[in-house]
């Protein structure tokens, strides 16, 4: 298997007043190019320490991350993050947005035109070229998703990372959000590991599901391999008895190998 | 004083579009559009008498009454005669003294114009040293953990001295009252500014830090596209904090240093006894501050309103 992503006996450990607080330990995980990893875990297993550190925004404590052959040194365009609250800046319009990643990637390559076309571009990808020149308070929750999406994919990231990027909305734009981001996977062969709790979702849409155990100490529980043709399709995939066990192996996981959550919270 | 005016203009007007109504039906719309009225914009010209009578009775009324009271029990007050002049008196001086506002027969007799406007030119004038001081100043301590540290205590030591402890030193410093005074205008004005502005930075979300670091954005512009607009709304009540304790300060600043200016016009109409004008000059300067002040709401509103 080529490692695109390579995850090597990383641990993560916060100093905290009470003493050490160990989030994380012994994560291995090899991500290839193209590929579509689900995070899965009860909620304070770590998932999102995990994504920071593929990001960079933070650094392990033990262990080394690559991509793409080098280290992961700090955070960078060529990892974008889709937020878990969109983090879209209140006084730029959507486009503008979208401008400011746009610029830094390729503003020294390329001139204005061009830039203004990535732009207008990553936000037709997503459907909301007639919401251009709005600000994010004058749009709705979905859409303020995608064009946190939009910003992330006009950067031509190498890896896609997404913090429960659906997780603050409706099901019905969630649902409608996870087709269309099938879609531009398809498109862009992006290379994605999201952040989610939501099984269906993670069975859906992903190549592979990294089930995490619960914090304190987390890692690596299971990963399962989710065999199904894509496209895929949510209706018909309903009654796929493949979907149907991938599904309940992953509720299975959560719900009685890694039941005791409560507990350790209490 | 003008919408008591204007009030019997609108009794006259017809309701509109309620020609075929029943009277009583109207009356409900009425009542309802009251209602909403809680939510919608203010209503364009030409509404219904329901809905203006209720936006007059909610908005001008009180603060008329409050004024007619206040004059009321001042007047009340003084009719027997005593030291303080009665509204009358007052009035009869302030008509006298504002129909010749720029008059100038040297600088130590000049028309209150002059003496607001000499004020106002001081406050501006260490208001705005404040600020180019201020505002950078506020920036660095937000964003750099080791200046703020540093300078914490220093400021926290010096903030709570009244700025007229330092007039002293202005005078000894520049040798001259007047700069001195706005010097001490400089000093009040800095801590509010230094504070919020530094505030301000530090309580940036860290979510738009984070999108910065993902970009890997220049310092240039994390200070212009995040750090800026994140902390107008900051820097805009530290300005407007500053400028209120700016107008406190400077009339107290002028009666210890004379000149031209409302403070020292107040020291000098003390002295000649014209107590009459000293109440004006209350009046003007409260009048000063409440313009100055609702400026800068409007400025910051409409500045965040762009910003968001």
């Amino acid at each position: 298997m080529e490692k695109f992503v390579s995850i090597e006996r990383v641990g993560q450990t916060f100093d905290t007043k009470k003493g050490k607080f160990v989030a994380l330990r012994d994560i291995d995980l090899q991500i290839r190019q193209g590929e579509f990893i689900a995070l899965i875990g009860h909620s304070g297993c770590g998932k999102s320490t995990l994504l920071n550190l593929i990001a960079g925004l933070t650094r392990p404590t033990a262990g080394v991350l690559l991509c793409d052959g080098r280290e992961i040194a700090g955070p960078g365009p060529e990892r974008a993050v889709v937020f878990q609250n969109h983090s879209l800046l209140p006084w730029l319009t959507c486009f503008e947005n979208i401008y400011l990643a746009v610029e830094r990637v390729f503003g020294q390559k390329e001139g204005k035109p061009k830039l203004k076309a990535r732009t207008q571009a990553a936000i037709e990808l997503v459907g909301l070229g007639h919401a251009a020149h709005k600000y994010p308070h004058e749009i709705s929750g979905g859409m303020k998703q995608r064009v946190g999406i939009a910003r992330a994919l006009s950067m031509e990231p190498k890896v896609l990372l997404m913090d429960e990027p659906f997780g603050a909305l409706d099901a019905l734009t969630r649902a409608k959000l996870q087709d269309e981001l099938m879609k531009i996977c398809e498109a862009t062969r992006a290379t994605v590991v999201m952040v989610t709790h939501d099984v269906d979702e993670a069975v859906l849409l992903s190549d592979r599901i990294v089930m995490m155990t619960n914090g304190p100490a987390a890692t690596i529980g299971e990963i399962l391999e989710v065999n199904l043709p894509r496209p895929r399709d949510r209706l018909t995939l309903a009654h796929d008895p493949a979907y149907i066990d991938c599904r309940a192996a992953v509720l299975e996981f959560l719900y009685e190998k890694q039941a005791h959550v409560e507990k350790i919270a209490a | 004083m003008n919408a008591i005016t204007m009030s019997p203009g609108f009794a006259a007007d017809p309701p509109v579009d309620r020609g075929e109504e029943p009277a009583a039906a109207a009356a409900v719309n009425a009542v309802k559009e009251k209602k909403m009225e809680q939510t919608l914009p203010p209503p364009p010209a030409g509404t219904p008498l329901g809905e203006c009578l209720g936006q007059f009775a909610r908005g001008i009324l009180p603060p008329i009454v409050g004024l007619v009271l206040l004059i009321g029990i001042w007047h009340v007050a003084t009719h027997r005669g005593g030291s303080i002049p009665a509204p009358s008196v007052v009035w009869d001086a302030a008509v006298a003294l504002f129909s010749d506002p720029f008059y100038s027969n040297g600088p130590n007799d000049q028309g209150i114009g002059w003496n607001v406007l000499s004020s106002l030119q001081r406050v501006a004038i260490g208001f705005g040293f404040a600020a180019l001081v201020g505002i950078p100043l506020g920036f660095m301590i937000g964003r750099f953990d080791f200046l703020s540290r540093m300078l914490n205590p220093i400021i926290s030591l010096l903030r709570p001295v009244s700025p007229l402890a330092w007039l002293p030193i202005g005078l000894l410093v520049f040798k001259k009252a007047d700069p001195a005074a706005t010097y001490t205008i400089f000093i009040c004005s800095i801590w509010p500014m230094i504070m919020n502005t530094a505030q301000g930075v530090q309580r940036v979300p860290q979510d738009y830090l984070n999108v910065a670091r993902v970009l890997a954005l220049s310092e240039w512009k994390i200070v212009t596209k995040i750090l800026f607009p994140a902390v107008l709304p900051y820097m805009l009540t530290g300005i407007r904090l500053s400028i209120g304790t700016a107008w406190l300060v400077i009339v107290a600043a002028e009666m210890l240093t004379g000149g031209v200016g409302i403070g020292f016009w107040v020291w000098d109409e003390w002295n000649n006894l014209k107590v009459e004008h000293i109440i004006i000059a209350i009046f003007v300067i409260g009048i000063v501050g409440l313009i100055l002040e609702q400026a800068l709401i409007l400025l910051a509103r409409k500045l965040t309103k762009e910003a968001s």
